[in-house]
């Protein structure tokens, strides 16, 4: 099992050659697309869309948010996902989720906020120092990974945008992409794939605004170009590619609770003793450990993160708000 | 009309289980190039039921094969056909048992009981054994006229299967594959039904239609 390593602070090492000379004719585009012609920057992102590595995002490892597990390898973290905008299969997304453009990339910012807008990506990217972040992720089907995300907290940029008195949650909205998107065709949501969170869990300092994963900015696959992590919910909390944070007063209506409130509802926490209707949760498998042999995991109570969320639910039936 | 003959018919069982082990050896060549996925166990005990299915749905097709085709000594076929369907069952209970349960009874136990689709599943599994058990030609003897009742319970297993793979895509509302397999299904078992009357009623026609 291969361990992440950090990059060394040493800037040669952290900007490869191939990396800056990506960033000139970024610039370069970028110049000429300011003087009126916007094809090289066009094609340099095709090149991009089309590679299989990408672009390294600079970060600095947070040691409050380091994890003792093994990490999942970074061929099963970009290759073994949900992303039903490209598919059902696991594979879709690594498959097909390279169509999906990217750039220019905004997210729109409204509903109880005192500072309404569309914040540009290089603004989001600007916003807050970005972070290495090791978090447990357990999928609501009954496997788990162990993912060095890259990021910040939500709430610095809830914060800049100032929620009013009633903000008391906020919804997440996906992109939507019918040309690339072929799973949009799929009855199985009712697109575009809506979020939700409490306000205070979206505060909280555990959940991210995540923008890369293993060093590099986030794979299509992984919901580039900005995503959100709640490490101690079942990973459909994590909404992908976001282009809509609405802050509201009421409690939004999520994709998953529109689909089947029966079994996936608003909160869903990680809870071994919550079982879904069709599956125990007492138990994870955890990708890419060990072989044939080796036993499920026992799945924690809030993924293992109850010492920092547990306080949020103080007198909650989570039975019932599962 | 050409028949074949009950030797040629026998002749072609080396070929049919070759055919018949043909998932078996694509998940060791998978295996070997790395490709089971990143999750292996889910991957071979979906892919171990399906292929289940699909050799049930070949055992099914046997009979409405030999009257179409008029070809009596195909039957000749169906046990294998049937024994692979049980085999790839018993594989598909065996990754269940294993890496969902870790062979713990008490857990197996519990999952048949609490779980629907778990519940279908086994029962179809139990019965599908109980067939598999009886296939042999002691046993035919042995049981006799209650032998064709007993196997019978075919067209039950057909239904519980898809009604375990139904169940099991339920909640993504992801029915696509299931409508096609249970396609299949209903049309097998609806040629029982409805087979017998369309034969009787429609053979003389389509004779004459070959004969022009």
């Amino acid at each position: 099992m291969t361990r992440y390593q950090y990059p060394e602070p040493k800037s040669s090492e952290i900007t490869p050659q191939r990396v800056w000379t990506k960033r000139r004719q970024l610039l370069a585009g970028g110049a000429l697309m300011a003087a009126g012609g916007a094809m090289p920057l066009a094609s340099a992102m095709a090149q991009r869309s089309k590679s299989s590595d990408w672009a390294p995002l600079a970060s600095k490892p947070n040691p409050e948010y380091i994890l003792m597990d093994a990490l999942t390898s970074q061929k099963d973290v970009t290759t073994y996902n949900n992303f039903y905008e490209f598919g059902l299969d696991k594979a879709d997304p690594a498959r097909y989720a390279g169509a999906m453009k990217i750039e220019p990339w905004s997210v729109q910012i409204e509903g109880e906020v005192a500072k309404p807008g569309t914040y540009g990506l290089e603004d989001l990217l600007s916003l807050s120092p970005m972070q290495d972040r090791v978090y447990r992720m357990r999928c609501v089907e009954g496997w788990s990974m162990v993912i060095p995300w890259i990021g910040y907290p939500l709430s610095a940029l809830l914060n800049k945008v100032e929620p009013t008195g009633n903000a008391k949650y906020v919804e997440f909205v996906t992109d939507m992409q019918p040309d690339v998107m072929r799973g949009l065709s799929s009855p199985v949501i009712d697109w575009p794939y809506r979020e939700g969170l409490r306000m205070d869990e979206a505060m909280h300092p555990l959940t991210l605004l995540t923008f890369g994963v293993y060093g590099t900015v986030l794979p299509n696959q992984n919901g580039a170009p900005v995503r959100l992590v709640v490490p101690w919910k079942y990973g459909f909390k994590s909404a992908k590619s976001l282009i809509k944070i609405r802050v509201t007063e009421k409690q939004p209506l999520t994709s998953w609770v529109a689909a089947a409130a029966s079994e996936y509802g608003f909160y869903a926490n990680v809870n071994p003793e919550v079982r879904h209707p069709r599956w125990t949760q007492a138990t994870e498998r955890r990708i890419g450990e060990g072989g044939f042999f080796t036993p499920k995991r026992p799945t924690l109570m809030f993924n293992g993160y109850a010492d920092q969320v547990a306080s949020l639910y103080t007198g909650m039936d989570l039975s019932k708000n599962y | 009309m050409f028949r074949l003959s009950a030797v040629s018919v026998d002749r072609c069982k080396p070929v049919l289980v070759l055919l018949g082990l043909y998932p078996l050896i694509r998940w060791v060549w998978l295996g070997w190039q790395g490709d089971l996925t990143a999750n292996p166990m889910e991957f071979l005990t979906r892919s171990s039921g399906t292929w289940a299915l699909v050799c049930l749905l070949v055992t099914l097709s046997v009979s409405p094969l030999r009257e179409v085709l008029n070809q009596p000594a195909l039957i000749r076929l169906r046990r294998t056909c049937g024994l692979f369907a049980f085999f790839y069952a018993a594989l598909h209970a065996i990754t269940w048992a294993w890496w969902d349960q870790g062979f713990v009874v008490g857990l197996m136990w519990r999952d048949v009981i609490d779980r629907p689709f778990i519940t279908v599943g086994m029962l179809a599994f139990l019965a599908l054994l109980m067939l598999a058990l009886t296939s042999n030609q002691r046993a035919m003897r042995a049981l006799g006229k209650r032998w064709k009742q007993l196997h019978r319970f075919i067209y039950l297993i057909g239904a519980l299967v898809i009604l375990h793979y139904w169940w099991h895509k339920s909640g993504k509302n992801d029915y696509a594959e299931v409508l096609v397999y249970g396609a299949v299904m209903l049309f097998l078992l609806a040629w029982r039904v409805v087979g017998s009357w369309l034969v009787t009623r429609f053979r003389p026609e389509t004779k004459k239609a070959s004969a022009n």
